[in-house]
């Protein structure tokens, strides 16, 4: 794994992050019409982090059974709306615990 | 004189005044978005640095990129040597979503923001600062957006540092519990948009399904990671866009 390799991989990850990011706030000053497009946008988020999220999950933390009760703590506190940071933290401790206890 | 008329134009829209007190409203609604990914960007730090990238590298990529699914799929990727065009395509795809976001952005800032204004308040758009930004009930200005993203972009360049730096130092219970910190917060941005719409929910599930198919039904788990991603990502969007199209005023 050469030091080049990685800075020209991070650099293109850069610029494929960035991009998306710019082009439609620089260029387009109207709305998209097409609702086909417009509904595909839409799901994409949800659909990449529904794919990476599982079954990724479950491989998480060196442990399948720990990352199972981690997975249900995350859902659940996600189901009733905590943040960002309460949902992260509360299924990292969990899996943590798990590690400890048993 | 033209450019004399441009620049009070460009004076008045920002109302120096106003700028200020706009990045202060701004920066104090991404304080929640940058205790938030301090876990999260920790993770990433910790991954990076224990798959051999060295630190200012990790460091590196926090501050030039500022995304999460993106870093771990390419930082999972360059570990484990894969050619450069699949980390760029797979970044790529997973950053997509941003197209949307930067759009539905375009039509709520202030309409004469100039371009170089556009460009720079860009690089700050994630899911989250876009969900915050996108909730505001009136135009959105550049001194707000610079202030909603400067916490969280701080908050994810320290958690990253920290998070590379302590990586040795961490007991292993600690390290690998850190492994589920991304996915949680995944769980915890589209639960409840699944929560509130079938349509998302049923395109989850299909994300789920080809996922869960490519990496556990023999033949078809030889196709790599960011390729499933590309795949489930396509199909799932283009089943929610065909079932469940959106009409324009929802989006």
């Amino acid at each position: 794994m050469s030091l080049f390799y990685i800075l020209l991989a991070v650099t293109l990850m850069a610029v494929v992050t960035y991009i998306p990011r710019a082009l439609p706030i620089v260029l387009f000053r109207r709305k998209i019409k097409s609702q086909r497009i417009t509904s595909f946008l839409y799901y994409t988020p949800y659909a990449v982090l529904g794919a990476m999220t599982f079954p990724s999950i479950i491989y998480s933390t060196g442990n399948l059974n720990y990352s199972i009760v981690g997975t249900l703590m995350a859902l659940a506190l996600a189901y009733f709306e905590q943040g960002l940071m309460k949902v992260a933290l509360g299924a990292v401790l969990v899996v943590y615990l798990c590690h400890v206890c048993f | 004189m033209k450019e004399n008329i441009r620049l009070s134009e460009r004076n008045h829209y920002i109302g120096q005044e106003n700028l200020i007190r706009d990045f202060k409203q701004g920066f104090k609604k991404g304080l929640p978005i940058a205790f938030g990914y301090v876990p999260v960007s920790f993770a990433f730090g910790l991954l990076a640095v224990k798959g051999g990238i060295p630190v200012w590298i990790a460091i590196l990529i926090s501050m030039t990129n500022l995304t999460s699914a993106g870093q771990f799929a390419g930082v999972g990727l360059i570990m484990a040597q894969a050619t450069l065009f699949e980390i760029t395509l797979t970044t790529f795809v997973i950053n997509i979503r941003y197209m949307l976001m930067s759009l539905a952005l375009a039509q709520k800032i202030v309409e004469k923001m100039p371009t170089i204004h556009r460009s720079i308040m860009a690089f700050g758009i994630t899911d989250e600062t876009f969900a915050v930004a996108s909730l505001e009930d009136k135009e959105i200005t550049f001194p707000f957006m610079m202030g909603l993203i400067t916490g969280p972009y701080f908050g994810w360049a320290l958690g990253t540092a920290l998070g590379a730096i302590l990586t040795t130092f961490l007991p292993t219970a600690v390290q690998n519990s850190m492994g589920i910190a991304l996915y949680a917060m995944f769980i915890a941005l589209i639960i409840p948009a699944a929560k509130k719409s079938k349509a998302v929910l049923i395109v989850i599930i299909v994300a789920i399904a080809i996922s869960s198919a490519f990496r556990w039904i023999p033949f078809l788990n030889q196709l790599s990671q960011g390729w499933v991603i590309i795949l489930a990502t396509i199909v799932a969007s283009a089943v929610g866009a065909i079932f469940f199209p959106r009409s324009e005023e929802r989006v």
